[in-house]
């Protein structure tokens, strides 16, 4: 059961971090970040068809289908809506609880994670997730549609920043806070992933539309569904470029959602957490994440376009996820033999 | 327009606030003074202002079978129970002297019985108690102490004598709500308690995590104590986060903790770290599948051996239940007697039992006047309000009761005080007991204060939670006024 790496434990109290209170520190600060980025996404593309109202219903199809291509949930939702438009997509993936990744779904599952921790996270941290879980439940899809989607995605967006911000005030930098940081930035990173290739999704324009009015707006809306419009444009001073945004996403070492900056802080968290030292990783996380740094330091956005954009991202979620995987499995894995039902059951009669 | 009403209904109860109808008692008076100046409308902000804050900081306590919302916050009052000192010291005498009693019992029932050679309680009612545990005779618990935490029910008859209703010996809860409730109240009416000289309850966690700490195997090295808890869904998972939280300790749940080679540990990022002290707050049945109940997911397999092996801690001790079976609780006076040569300070509500011949025949044809409870129920469920109760009701009881006589007991009905409550617009009066918890460490603590239940609904006699009770702040005075 002794990780490697890690001093042996003191007999004091304030050192000691039990496997379940990681894993849920971990996946509370996944779902938030998730929720978040799922908010952005959804708000940015509303956003940008209200601005571009030509599309016609092969377009919108497209469109959709693109963003549910990336997030990864093609197939469940095609056993839940026959077709792909506004208004079942951001169902699907706000709302709908049948989609463990909808944005319901993540805020749920992070305040259920979050109440099982209760004593663990500071009660500012508590109360904010709660709030944010009272403002969902007491909310149907349709009022939030009548209300207009806007400020429900500012809603989610204005609580996760909150949070993270008073987890970053108020919560001790222990081994919980490696937990938490490490959950967001491998779900940052993921992330803007799947963002930059909602792009990839919607069919390679043709060469006529580069640069057009609708080309530029989409990956404006990548930006934006990034937070990276404003950097973007402090950094490159010009008009928007298909190559430069996705070197941007992918390579900046300054803006904190681009690859290059979450997989750092991936990096650097994986040596505390696992112990990864020595020169040469022992741990397959650490191996996979030194591999996907070498990348992000040195290639070229030219190399990366020449193999596909695609792939290459697809390559980094592969990653991304043995990553994640080996941390859990080593310090925070427990196997539940048991049935969930019968041990919510037996809790219930105590 | 203040919100004490002129037409206040005392009724033929006792009330805490009116020892007649008009006339408030002298320790509410500085309250009544402070209400009579306080708009409705101010008051009624001030309760919204409270129920919000109890959502939002989670608060809550779950309700079983009930499909949605299953979290609810415990209706509060703000009226609240206020207790003189010289009231509050006859208690503490009589609540000190009770659980002394009970641990010098348990103590003996699982050594030499002597009280049951004598005896002075019949044998055959304690080997028949579900919760006696034959396994753990001659069993030493550390420092000799089986209930560490113990939480007594008090009520109060029409002439406001004080009684003991039960005793809760195995995992009582609601001390959470205890403190809660008096951080809501300093909130709402900050500058009433600074004038008012209430007792502080804060150093509750202190004290408990004190008497967990004083039964460690290994004096001298600083204990590792952790909370056993049942999980998330167990309905006062809030209180064990609270708890857990105010003593900072970790919480587990059975899944957590390991054994090896009669050793308990919890597992950990960086591995397994023993464990010294366990709060556990899950019954004995479920603690450890090897010994007891072999299909529980909740408990440790080996625990109970490296509890035997003296390697670790229980608070409570295990087979505490024995105590605070019904049909002992009739017996506690007498125990009292035995062993402390004392007369009891608190005195018992006047107790049937079923598995004694005369007392049987007696419940059997006064069911309708009395109060019928099953001998191992909590929470308000399993038992009879005779006078309430219908026709078939009674009989079903009278059936149950007949068939399995040592599963229960009758009580007179107790006309419990009454406490002015707002409830549809108004103060009206409603009925209300009293937990108290105690401590039992290197010494015995009571807090100044517990857990006033009230029964909301009108003329209720059932205060649990789970029952539509709430609760008020319980504030006992540094003087008598």
């Amino acid at each position: 059961m002794a990780r490697s790496g890690r001093p042996p434990p003191a007999r004091t109290q304030a050192t000691v971090m039990l496997s379940r209170v990681a894993y849920s520190l971990y996946w509370m600060s996944r779902q938030i970040e998730r929720a978040e980025n799922m908010s952005r996404l959804l708000d940015v593309n509303l956003q940008f068809l209200l601005d571009f109202q030509g599309f016609d219903d092969a377009g919108l199809k497209e469109h959709w289908g693109s963003i549910l291509a990336s997030a990864g949930d093609e197939a469940l939702f095609a056993t839940v809506h026959e077709t792909a438009d506004s208004r079942t997509v951001t169902d699907f993936l706000a709302f709908d609880l049948r989609n463990p990744r909808s944005i319901l779904s993540c805020v749920f599952a992070a305040r259920e994670n979050a109440r099982m921790i209760r004593d663990q996270i500071s009660t500012e941290m508590w109360e904010t997730m709660n709030e944010m879980y009272l403002f969902l439940k007491d909310r149907s899809a349709t009022d939030i549609w009548i209300a207009g989607p806007y400020d429900f995605f500012q809603h989610i967006k204005r609580h996760s920043h909150l949070f993270q911000g008073l987890t970053d005030a108020t919560y001790p930098r222990s081994e919980g806070w490696e937990f938490i940081q490490f959950g967001k930035w491998i779900e940052r990173a993921d992330q803007t992933t799947r963002i930059l290739d909602v792009k990839y999704h919607i069919l390679l324009p043709q060469a006529a539309d580069v640069g057009g009015a609708v080309d530029t707006a989409q990956w404006q809306a990548v930006l934006r569904s990034a937070s990276a419009s404003e950097a973007y444009h402090r950094f490159y001073v010009q008009e928007i470029l298909p190559w430069k945004v996705a070197e941007f996403l992918i390579f900046s070492d300054s803006f904190p959602r681009s690859l290059h900056c979450c997989v750092l802080q991936v990096d650097e968290l994986l040596r505390r957490i696992v112990g990864e030292t020595s020169a040469r990783a022992r741990t397959e996380a650490a191996k996979a994440a030194r591999r996907l740094m070498t990348d992000l330091a040195s290639l070229t956005i030219a190399e990366v376009l020449e193999r596909g954009l695609h792939e290459f991202l697809l390559d980094v979620q592969l990653a991304l996820e043995r990553i994640g995987d080996e941390v859990v499995k080593t310090t925070m894995f427990y196997s539940s033999e048991f049935d969930p039902e019968e041990q919510q059951q037996q809790q219930q009669q105590q | 327009m203040s919100i004490l009403s002129s037409t206040y209904d005392c009724g033929p109860f006792c009330d805490e606030m009116y020892s007649a109808a008009g006339t408030i008692r002298p320790h509410y008076r500085r309250l009544a003074e402070r209400l009579e100046t306080l708009p409705e409308a101010d008051f009624q902000q001030r309760r919204a202002a409270i129920d919000l804050a109890f959502l939002r900081r989670g608060v809550t306590f779950t309700v079983y079978n009930d499909s949605e919302g299953t979290e609810r916050i415990f209706p509060f009052d703000l009226i609240p129970r206020i207790i003189p000192a010289s009231e509050w010291k006859r208690l503490e005498a009589g609540l000190v002297q009770r659980i002394t009693a009970l641990n010098l019992f348990l103590h003996d029932l699982y050594h030499q019985q002597k009280i049951l050679k004598d005896k002075v309680v019949p044998a055959a009612q304690v080997l028949s108690a579900r919760h006696f545990r034959r396994e753990f005779m001659n069993f030493s618990v550390p420092r000799d102490i089986y209930v560490h935490i113990c939480g007594t029910d008090l009520i109060r008859d029409d002439a406001g004598r004080y009684l003991v209703l039960e005793d809760n010996l195995r995992c009582p809860s609601g001390v959470s709500y205890m403190i809660e409730n008096r951080a809501a109240m300093r909130r709402a009416f900050p500058n009433l308690f600074q004038s008012y000289g209430v007792r502080p309850i804060e150093g509750y966690a202190d004290a408990l995590l004190k008497s967990l700490r004083y039964i460690t195997p290994r004096p001298g090295d600083k204990p590792s104590v952790v909370l056993l808890t049942p999980g998330v869904y167990n309905s006062a998972y809030f209180e064990h986060t609270f708890l857990a939280r105010q003593m900072g300790i970790p919480i587990v749940e059975g899944r957590d903790l390991v054994v090896r080679d009669s050793h308990v540990f919890m597992r950990t990022t960086a591995g397994l770290v023993p464990v010294d002290v366990i709060y556990r707050r899950i019954d004995d049945d479920f603690i450890d599948p090897s010994v007891f109940r072999p299909d529980s997911v909740l408990g440790v397999p080996g625990l109970v051996g490296a509890y035997r092996a003296g390697n670790v801690a229980l608070a409570n001790a295990i087979g505490t239940g024995v105590a605070d079976d019904k049909v002992i609780y009739a017996y506690v006076p007498k125990i009292i007697k035995y062993y402390l040569d004392q007369e009891p300070l608190l005195p018992n509500v006047n107790t049937y039992l079923a598995s004694e011949p005369a007392d049987r025949k007696f419940i059997l044809e006064n069911i309708a006047k009395l109060v019928v409870k099953s001998a191992n129920e909590a929470g308000g469920y399993g038992m009879l309000i005779g006078p309430a109760a219908t026709a078939a009701e009674c009989a079903d009881f009278r059936a149950k009761v007949a068939a399995q006589p040592r599963n229960f007991i009758a009580q007179d009905p107790i006309m419990l005080s009454r406490s002015p409550t707002w409830c549809d617009g108004q103060l009206e009066g409603r009925h209300i007991d009293l937990r108290p918890y105690i401590l039992a460490g290197e010494k015995t603590v009571v807090t100044p204060g517990g857990l006033t239940r009230v029964a909301l609904r009108k003329g209720s006699l059932v205060v649990n939670s789970s029952q539509g009770g709430g609760s008020k702040d319980t504030w006992v005075l540094k003087g008598d006024l």
